[in-house]
């Protein structure tokens, strides 16, 4: 277990290496600077402005001045942001993401999880054909599409919920929906094949044979087994879905750490784009870890090396 | 006189598939006293596990009892509700299956899945459970019981699991043991050892066996009477002696050919027999196993023959039997 630790904490800050030098010079390929967008400034204050944020130095040196900021934990400062620190940035944003994005989780298990072993317990019947219809659409549609329809119908039309802030727990109903229809989708259509499985297989058989109920047998001796797939899949989703949806944080004006993220790119903010990188390569790497602890906790014939 | 155990009267259970009725079992009847051991041989899709299956109210999807009577041990299990049968099963009844690597839940220790059986079928406490599990294992011939009990099924071997899957079945004492090809996965030195357990465990404990295989060998060494299976129905049963050495039936002397040389030491397998198995969506009206035998006589077409009854145990349902019967009948009376 230790060894298992140790290893992957080797591999993440292998990873991390890696992220953080590509990024950092491809971010300099890319055209265009910080100081170029709406009016153009003369070049004695571009020279200033990059003198002060060090832009005018070679971009190894840049690097080395970078990476040593990183040892003590500091991400620099935002060079759009007036005076705020990247890490500033990150620790105001993400809980905001994190939020509906959580919340938008669990919807998805709490929902998907029980209308895919429906699906699977009642095969070719009419729910399971309704839910099979329903999560292909479900699918289909990518978020933006979904948020829109969404706001449309509640919003417009019924009036029923807020189209965007955060204000009040009503206005997170329509963007923690239109982010967990598609992994609600996902979900169900997964643990019904994978329940289907594990009904088949001959150990519940065997817990009928002892007499075992119905219900315990879906709940104690299907379900652990059948999670298993939806598990895995849990990993990435919760890395990607915690830190923010650009699109659904455009439309639902959400102030997250997803529009953060795009913003910081199309500004060249650099040391924002950095930040928000890092950061969310180590909060993909950590889940992962996190994961791999849970499927083995789950599944004991799952061996960590 | 011991008494009567199970005793299964035109029994009929067909499969209701898209494709059309599947008479799985079709008219059968056999009884057990306390104690026997029967062996059911036949090929495969004879319906040798759906039979035993519905001893215990076991019926897979879409799989129904549409005829007969079956008693066990008291009980009238075709007309009982699945709240009453789960009491009978893993208690009364316990089944093993043929493939002891995927029959034990991946997910739970083994000491887990030997005491669920104890908690819904005892009174046992916690620590008494812990006790019979420990019990158990030894009983069956495994090391070092406490500490295999925290053990996954993936930690042993084919043939201990095999040994795990005897203890869960024995752990409430059944009257009677439902071996389902216990040993077909299994290979030949771990096969000899389970039938080895097996037979002690009978001696010891006294219950019961119906022995599901492919091999008359194992027929021959544990058996005293042997059920032949075709298409759903009995065609002959008798004593190991009498279904060997007086065999009646066609089917089972097809059987008996097809094993190079039964004196032999050996565990053979049954080669199937010429010809293809019946098309249980359309069973023939007469003998089903017609198509196939080289002794089939007009009326074996039209209309399925009766049981005629050789001796107090033996008894097969063949049109040649009939006609024997019928020319020693005419002999008598003639002679008279
Ligand atoms: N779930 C099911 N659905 C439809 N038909 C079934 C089902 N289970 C069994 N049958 C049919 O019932 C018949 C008897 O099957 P059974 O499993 O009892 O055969 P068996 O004698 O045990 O064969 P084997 O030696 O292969 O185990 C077969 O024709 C099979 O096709
Ligand atoms: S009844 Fe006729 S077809 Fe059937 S086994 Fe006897 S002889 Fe053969
Ligand atoms: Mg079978």
């Amino acid at each position: 277990m230790s060894k298992f630790i140790l290893k992957r904490l080797g591999f993440a800050v292998l990873t991390l290496a890696i992220v953080i030098t590509m990024t950092f010079f491809l971010m300099y390929l890319i055209p265009g600077g910080p100081f170029l967008s709406e009016k153009a400034p003369t070049q004695a204050t571009l020279d200033a402005l990059n003198a002060k944020y060090g832009l005018d130095q070679p971009v190894y040196i840049q690097f080395k001045n970078y990476v040593v900021k990183l040892f003590e934990g500091d991400f620099g400062m935002s060079l759009k942001q007036r005076g705020r620190t990247v890490n500033d940035i990150i620790s105001t944003k993400f809980p905001v993401s994190a939020q509906v994005g959580g919340l938008s989780i669990i919807v998805a298990v709490l929902v998907g999880i029980p209308i895919g072993s429906y699906a699977a317990l009642h095969r070719g019947k009419f729910w399971d054909r309704f839910f099979n219809v329903l999560s292909t659409t479900g699918i289909a549609f990518p978020s933006f599409v979904m948020a829109t329809v969404l706001i449309v119908l509640f919003s417009v039309y019924m009036k029923i919920f807020p189209s965007y802030g955060l204000e009040a727990p009503i206005n997170y109903v329509l963007p923690v929906l239109s982010l967990a229809v598609y992994p609600m989708a996902y979900i169900s259509r997964l643990m019904r094949s994978s329940m289907l499985d594990v009904l088949g297989q001959d150990y519940m058989r065997t817990a009928r044979a002892k007499g075992v109920s119905q219900f315990r047998i879906l709940f104690k001796h299907a379900l652990r087994n059948a999670v298993l797939p939806v598990i895995t899949y849990l990993g990435p989703l919760i890395a990607y879905t915690l830190t923010g949806s650009f699109v659904v944080e455009q439309i639902f004006t959400i102030p997250g750490l997803g529009k953060e993220f795009i913003k910081s790119i199309m500004n060249r903010d650099y040391p924002l784009v950095m930040g928000t990188t890092i950061f969310l390569a180590a909060f993909v790497i950590l889940m992962n870890f996190i994961v791999d602890i849970v499927y083995k906790i789950v599944d004991p014939r799952i061996k960590l090396n | 006189m011991s008494k009567v155990l199970l005793d299964i009267r035109n029994e009929r259970l067909s499969f209701f598939t898209p494709a059309g009725e599947v008479k799985a079992i079709n008219d059968v009847s056999f009884s057990m006293n306390e104690g026997d051991v029967l062996g059911i041989v036949g090929e495969s899709g004879s319906g040798k596990s759906v039979t035993a299956y519905s001893i215990m109210g076991l019926n897979a999807e879409p799989g129904r009892l549409i005829g007969g009577e079956i008693h066990f041990n008291g009980h009238r299990i075709d007309q009982m509700s699945e709240r009453e049968l789960r009491k009978i099963r893993g208690n009364e009844v316990s089944i093993i299956f043929q493939d002891p690597m995927t029959s034990l839940n991946p997910v739970y220790t083994i000491g887990n899945q030997i005491v669920e059986v104890l908690r819904l079928h005892t009174h046992l406490n916690r620590k008494e459970q812990k006790a019979r599990a420990i019990e158990l294992l030894r009983l069956v011939g495994i090391s070092e019981p406490e500490k295999r009990l925290k053990q996954y099924p993936h930690e042993f071997s084919g043939g201990m699991r095999q040994r795990i899957m005897i203890a869960i079945a024995l752990a409430c004492e059944p009257k009677l043991l439902i071996a389902d090809e216990p040993t077909t996965a299994l290979d030949v030195t771990i096969q000899a050892q389970i039938l080895e357990l097996m037979i002690e465990l009978k001696n010891k404990i006294g219950m019961s066996i119906i022995m599901i295989t492919h091999d008359l060998g194992i027929v021959s060494t544990i058996c005293e009477k042997i059920a032949v299976m075709y298409a759903g129905k009995i065609v002959e049963y008798g004593t190991v002696d009498e279904i060997f050495y007086e065999t009646a039936h066609e089917y089972t002397k097809g059987l008996l050919r097809s094993i190079p040389k039964l004196t032999e030491k050996q565990h053979e397998k049954l080669v199937p027999i010429d010809g293809t198995p019946v098309d249980m969506l359309n069973p023939p009206a007469g003998c089903p196993f017609a198509s196939r035998c080289s002794s089939c006589m007009k009326i074996c077409l039209s209309q399925m023959p009766e049981y005629t009854h050789l001796s107090d145990t033996h008894y097969s349902a063949c049109w040649l039997l009939q006609k024997k019967e019928l020319t020693k009948g005419e002999e008598e009376e003639n002679r008279g």
